[in-house]
């Protein structure tokens, strides 16, 4: 990991987002793998002829020369790695991606610490995005793993008010306590969630399975949809507002 | 407070301006207090015209004077109304003007979609461009968003919407800028002006 001592160091960064800043600059979001989510300032990256400007749009893996500025660290060099390309020419995909990237950027903080693994998540789950696998599969999965990784892994295989291990069927969901409540113990209790053991059969699956065995996975529709709320219910519970970026895929794909 | 309350209020004000601190704010703040009234005067003439005398054109949504209903460039004659050129701001508007080399209509978006940023189609004026093209005469519509994923997405949703009504739609071509070097081009830039070479004449 860059020591603060060196003045000029490299990372390896996926942008998250970007915004205008001053006069040509764009300051960046990034999350890397030697720091962690931070931000940096790219200079002038909105003139025209910037060398910089095409490697650091959002959903970009790009290596990344970082100085350490008055307040902020500088980009004085960048150098695309992987692009995701087909991301950008599928409004679907440009959709799911920005949901991946939404959900890192509102569980993480600019702590200055290495995330190797996360950061190979991240990576991983866009490569497979710009793969054309399925969607749903890639993004079921990858929140499960982004649970684990940020503290939250729900629990899944013992009642998180009795303790023993659930049964074949259908079962509550507490947001609260994070995990499946047994049919006995949910009797009666409020702000809990269905969840029916097919759904949970799959997330179970995701959540102690490698991505390839995770793949095989061939749900109906009816259970991507309950997964899907289940889990988008679960983050707006954790994260304590409405994530932007489902609503605007609702939108895109018309179902709103 | 040590300062006079008017003063105070100005330096207050100012500081609220994109890119001026503290600072800043204070040292035009006492520039106005030391220059001639005229100065004062006219930018406080200017600001208080500023809202009252602009509004936006009925027809693209450019900025206009107020009381028009349509813009200089969607009342003129001269100007070609079956090719439509969208971008996202105001400011685009004139950046093209100043080219002098495109002679048809614009319609401004008044932002672009951002899906992390929360920002829908329904917070542009993305509707009103549908309805301005399905009542007819126009041929082209070309999508000038900007050539980030911001002005891509736009530039796709656009493109999904605008299909069905069966009009030529167009994006702005992709390469590598004036005064560019190929060497530090990005993969993207660079991949698009190879497919999009054209004949040497």
């Amino acid at each position: 990991m860059p020591e603060p001592k060196f003045r000029s160091f490299r990372v390896d960064a996926v942008v998250l987002r970007h915004s205008d800043y001053g006069e040509a600059d764009r300051l960046l979001t990034l999350f890397t793998r030697q720091l962690g989510k931070t931000r940096a300032i790219a200079k002038g990256a909105r003139k025209i002829a910037s060398r910089k400007a095409g490697h650091i749009e959002p959903f970009t893996y790009v290596k990344l020369q970082l100085a350490q500025g008055r307040d902020m660290f500088i980009v004085t060099q960048a150098d695309t790695v992987d692009a995701y390309l087909p991301l950008r020419d599928d409004l679907v995909l440009t959709g799911h991606a920005a949901y991946a990237l939404e959900l890192l950027d509102r569980f993480t903080y600019d702590d200055q610490t290495e995330n190797p693994t996360l950061f190979r998540l991240l990576t991983d789950t866009l490569s497979r995005l710009a793969s054309r696998h399925d969607p749903w599969l890639v993004i079921r999965y990858y929140e499960m793993r982004l649970l684990d990784h940020v503290g939250f892994r729900p629990q899944l295989f013992e009642c998180v008010n009795c303790g023993r291990a659930i049964q074949p069927e259908d079962q509550f969901f507490s947001f609260s306590a994070g995990g499946v409540i047994c049919p006995r113990c949910g009797q009666g209790l409020k702000h809990l969630h269905n969840v029916s053991v097919e759904t949970l059969k799959y997330l179970r699956h995701f959540q102690r399975s490698s991505y390839a065995e995770a793949a095989r996975a061939r749900p109906s529709p009816e259970v991507q949809k309950e997964a899907e709320s289940l889990m988008q219910g679960y983050f707006t519970y954790l994260l304590e507002r409405e994530l932007n970026t489902p609503g605007f895929l609702r939108k895109i794909v018309g179902r709103d | 407070m040590l300062l006079p309350e008017s003063i105070q209020s100005l330096i207050n004000a100012l500081e609220r301006l994109p890119g001026i601190g503290p600072k800043s704010a204070s040292r035009l703040a006492f520039y106005l207090l030391r220059a001639t009234d005229d100065v004062a005067d006219d930018l406080a003439l200017a600001l208080a015209n500023l809202k009252k005398n602009t509004a936006f054109c009925e027809e693209c949504f450019n900025i206009t004077e107020a009381g028009r209903e349509r813009c200089e460039i969607c009342e003129s004659t001269r100007r070609d109304g079956s090719v439509i050129c969208v971008v996202e701001e105001a400011l685009d508007v004139l950046a093209l003007e100043r080219t002098g080399g495109f002679q048809g209509k614009y319609h401004v978006l008044q932002g672009v979609l951002s899906p992390i940023e929360g920002i829908g189609p329904d917070d542009l004026k993305i509707k009103q461009l549908i309805a301005r093209v399905a009542r007819g005469g126009v041929q082209e519509v070309i999508l000038a968003t900007n050539p980030s994923m911001e002005g891509d997405a736009t530039a796709l949703y656009l493109r999904q919407q605008l299909e069905p009504l069966g009009v030529r739609v167009t994006r702005l071509a992709r390469g590598l800028p004036m005064g560019g070097d190929l060497e530090y081009a990005d993969q993207n830039t660079l991949l698009r002006a190879l497919s999009g070479r054209q004949e040497m004449s």
